[in-house]
């Protein structure tokens, strides 16, 4: 066997060098990491918040080992040299997209895409980034349940930072559902028992369980479609829409 | 009357080889790990070893912080052991001092060996030590709780490293020395153990012993490191709630 990541090889044996779990797919072993910060993979669309304002350039903060950089040429706006902070300012919280990774650890994002830009209001969550394929959900059903009884609005970064938006109530729950998820990672069943914690704390009383209505459509997904997908929400297959400062 | 100073010197080990607080010569302290008791941490650990008390968190890899030791090539890690005012009998005075610094230095020494720092160039690991309550060894428990903390922040390393003091007491080598034993033995060696390779990684000693005694010693003490490896590894096992695997390699 090969070490795979996660592991490593001292005299013909191979050891695990992170916490996690071991699977083998030959000739490869590799440790799947249980914990551990975001470690940055390119494709990635991730939540952060602005750190640092540069004349060309902004820092963010995407809690992955280094910050980073967001040139001004990565954004959907038009800027000149020195007006960075006239479009985002330290603390504003955006979703990029992980473009390149570098040798050095540069991680370079973007801000112009489709579903990228900037947040205006709502909150920010986080939960470790290894419980992000669970808030999705299998074909993005986790999600689908927590945006259907709640209503609000929610930005899912695979480096554990979530943005939800919406009624304080909504967000109050949201924040709760996040943190079960998060405190039961490996228990199964979990989209069930979300389902129902949110059923018995309505704002209008408890709802009675009902058959699961189909959505329509243009709302359904695809189960082939992959789990990275970063938007749920009320509007369904579309994403929330920015906006930008009106400068 | 004779010797006033002499009346204070406890008496260390009863006819029957018996310690101060019954264990044998051999024998550890009771140890509890918990990993991951805090929620900002990236990772953390608490340890109650006896009677100290130790908490341990681990932030990172992350930014450096000041700028200038930003190294190139590989993460640095840096630790912080600092002991609670309240953490012994007559109040420490807070603060840096040259024994927080030296543990600091050695512990952040051991982890540099073990942890793959080559994997997160331009960062830094940030290790927080604070003994909230002393009684001897309190290098290893933090260096123990440390080494929780940071699997549990899911850093790359060669192994955990478990640590145990051993040291010289009436005479007699013996494992895991509490405060009295440490203050009135003859000798204090604590050690930091890589059990994968079975390196050591913090070695210190204060007070004498003969070559043969060093030797029995280090055998002990590796003994020891051994037996608490086994229960870090299951204080990780309960905060994953994995069911136990055998051994640590693939």
């Amino acid at each position: 066997m090969k070490p795979g990541p996660g592991t490593y090889r001292v005299g013909g044996k191979v050891y695990a060098s992170v916490l996690g779990l071991v699977s083998t797919r030959p000739p490869l072993v590799h440790v799947t990491p249980l914990s551990g910060r975001y470690i940055p993979k390119a494709g990635d669309v991730v939540v952060g918040t602005v750190t640092d304002v540069q004349t060309t350039f902004w820092l963010l903060d995407i809690a992955a080992p280094r910050w980073a950089p967001l040139h001004m040429t990565g954004t959907p706006w038009q800027i000149d040299v020195g007006e960075t902070d006239r479009y985002l300012r330290v603390g504003d919280a955006v979703v990029v997209r992980v473009e390149n990774l570098e040798a050095t650890g540069r991680i370079g994002v973007t801000m112009a895409g489709e579903g990228l830009g900037k947040l205006e209001g709502g909150t920010l969550v986080r939960v470790s980034p290894a419980r992000i394929p669970r808030v999705v959900g299998r074909g993005g059903s986790m999600v689908e349940t927590i945006t259907r009884h709640t209503g609000a609005r929610i930005a899912i970064g695979q480096n554990g930072r979530i943005w939800i938006d919406g009624s304080p109530e909504a967000i109050r729950r949201v924040s709760e559902v996040l943190r079960m998820i998060d405190e039961n990672g490996q228990r199964s069943g979990l989209t069930q028992e979300v389902e129902a914690y949110l059923r018995s704390t309505a704002p209008d009383g408890p709802v009675e369980p009902e058959e699961r209505r189909s959505p329509p459509a243009h709302e359904r997904r695809r189960s082939d479609e992959p789990d990275a997908r970063p938007w749920g929400g009320a509007d369904g297959d579309t994403p929330p829409s920015f906006r930008t400062e009106d400068l | 009357m004779g010797n006033v100073g002499a009346k204070d010197v406890p008496v260390l080990l009863s006819p029957e080889g018996l310690r101060l607080d019954g264990r044998r010569l051999d024998e550890l302290r009771p140890i509890r790990i918990e990993a991951g008791v805090l929620h900002q941490a990236d990772g953390s650990a608490f340890v109650e070893w006896g009677q100290n008390k130790v908490m341990a968190a681990v932030y990172g890899p992350r930014e450096v912080h000041p700028r200038h030791l930003q190294q190139n090539n590989k993460a640095v890690i840096q630790c912080k052991y600092n002991m609670a005012a309240f953490a012994v009998d007559e109040r420490k005075r807070p603060g840096l001092d040259r024994r927080s610094q030296e543990i600091s230095k050695v512990i952040a020494e051991a982890f540099e060996s073990v942890v793959f720092a080559e994997e997160f160039p331009r960062t830094s690991i940030d290790v927080y030590i604070e003994v909230l309550q002393a009684n001897a060894g309190t290098r290893c428990a933090g260096l123990v709780a440390a080494s929780v903390a940071l699997a549990d922040a899911g850093i790359p390393m060669v192994d955990l490293v478990p640590a145990v003091a051993v040291g010289k007491v009436a005479g007699q080598i013996v494992l895991d020395l509490k405060k009295e034993e440490d203050n009135f033995g003859e000798a204090d060696l604590p050690m930091a153990l890589v059990p994968q390779s079975g390196r050591l990684v913090l070695l210190q000693m204060e007070g004498h012993m003969t070559e043969e005694e060093l030797g029995r010693a280090l055998d002990l003490g590796v003994k020891g490191c051994r037996d608490i490896y086994d229960r870090m590894k299951g204080a990780l096992r309960e905060r994953y709630a994995l069911t136990p695997v055998v051994g640590g390699s693939a």
